[in-house]
């Protein structure tokens, strides 16, 4: 019984960090959250994973880059 | 008539021609007797001779402010060039790849700076420049093949699990299972994304851009965007989950 619970909760999880549930399943899920600290460990992950993605995955513009494009403006007249 | 004279002496006093002292003259054209003395006028104000090309005042002020719109515009757009840069990045195979297709965004994007409507994101619109110019490509030079088989994906605890069950520890928290992945085992992972799903993620997750924003980008409904996120994440996770095996 419990292991439906948990795989509902692993349903919902993307839409719930995305804050796309209703309120209703929002209601559910953390309800679910509050007693299992398997699933809520779970979800804390995926919010840290989502971030260390964006960060590891930053690579900042090659510095001639910004000069490169600055050179392809309108002159002025 | 003795108001215009005062009006034309005022102007040939070395007032230079501005947009007022201009008006000024079109009037003395009709009034002054003289057409000899207005022609000096023009003469000594550096003024055209007068003919059906000679631009209005009108014009001249449409010019100007067409100028300034255009050089905030390219202003603005060069102080989004990191943040383009950094989706551009992700969305191609090789930095050489990115630059190449930043460049060409912003070039294409200065030359049609009319097309975008003041006050819209800015970003989205040159994003959605380059990702035409991406797809137009045919993408030919990334290395992430069509066809990855994502027939048997894992939910969305199955990296958590893997990664937990090589984690020593008993009952480890969420930081100690997070340190198993390095840096380049997601930038590795996130490349073997098919380019669809990828393309999604890198705006959404890593662009920060809206759902609406990454639809008009690509070009395909709200309801797509959600749903290869939400696959596209899981064919991430499971590539970190096979990378971490090998690892």
């Amino acid at each position: 019984m419990t292991i439906d619970w948990c795989d509902r909760c692993e349903e919902m999880m993307q839409p719930f960090l995305d804050g796309t549930l209703s309120e209703d399943e929002v209601r559910e899920a953390q309800h679910h959250l509050d007693l299992c600290s398997w699933c809520a460990k779970r979800y804390r992950f995926e919010e840290r994973l989502r971030h260390y993605v964006r960060v590891a995955v930053a690579e900042p513009m090659p510095a001639d880059l910004k000069s490169k494009l600055a050179a392809l403006r309108t002159p002025l007249d | 008539m003795g108001a215009c004279t005062r009006r034309i002496a005022a102007n040939s006093l070395g007032t230079k021609a501005t947009g007022l002292g201009t008006e000024r003259l079109v009037h003395a054209a009709w009034c002054m007797p003289s057409a000899t003395a207005l022609h000096r006028d023009l003469d000594r104000l550096g003024w055209p001779p007068m003919s059906e090309s000679t631009p209005t005042t009108a014009d001249a002020r449409r010019l100007a402010q067409e100028a300034r719109d255009r050089v905030r515009f390219e202003e603005e757009a060069l102080e989004l060039s990191d943040q383009v840069y950094r989706v551009a990045r992700r969305l191609t195979g090789s930095r050489e790849e990115a630059e190449d297709l930043v460049q060409q965004a912003y070039e294409r994007a200065f030359r049609s700076w009319r097309q975008y409507t003041p006050g819209t994101n800015l970003r989205a619109w040159l994003l959605r420049i380059l990702t035409n110019l991406n797809i137009d490509r045919g993408r030919r030079q990334q290395r992430t093949p069509q066809t990855t088989s994502i027939d048997n994906e894992a939910g969305d605890y199955f990296l958590y699990n893997k990664l937990e069950s090589q984690v020593p520890d008993e009952n480890p928290d969420e930081e100690r299972v997070l340190e198993k992945l390095s840096q380049d085992s997601i930038v590795d992972a996130l490349a073997e994304v098919p380019h669809d799903f990828r393309d999604v993620i890198v705006l959404v997750d890593i662009g920060e851009f809206s759902y609406a924003d990454a639809a008009q980008i690509l070009d395909i409904p709200i309801g797509t965007v959600m749903s290869r996120l939400h696959r596209g994440r899981r064919i991430l996770k499971k590539n970190l989950a096979d990378g971490a095996v090998t690892a």
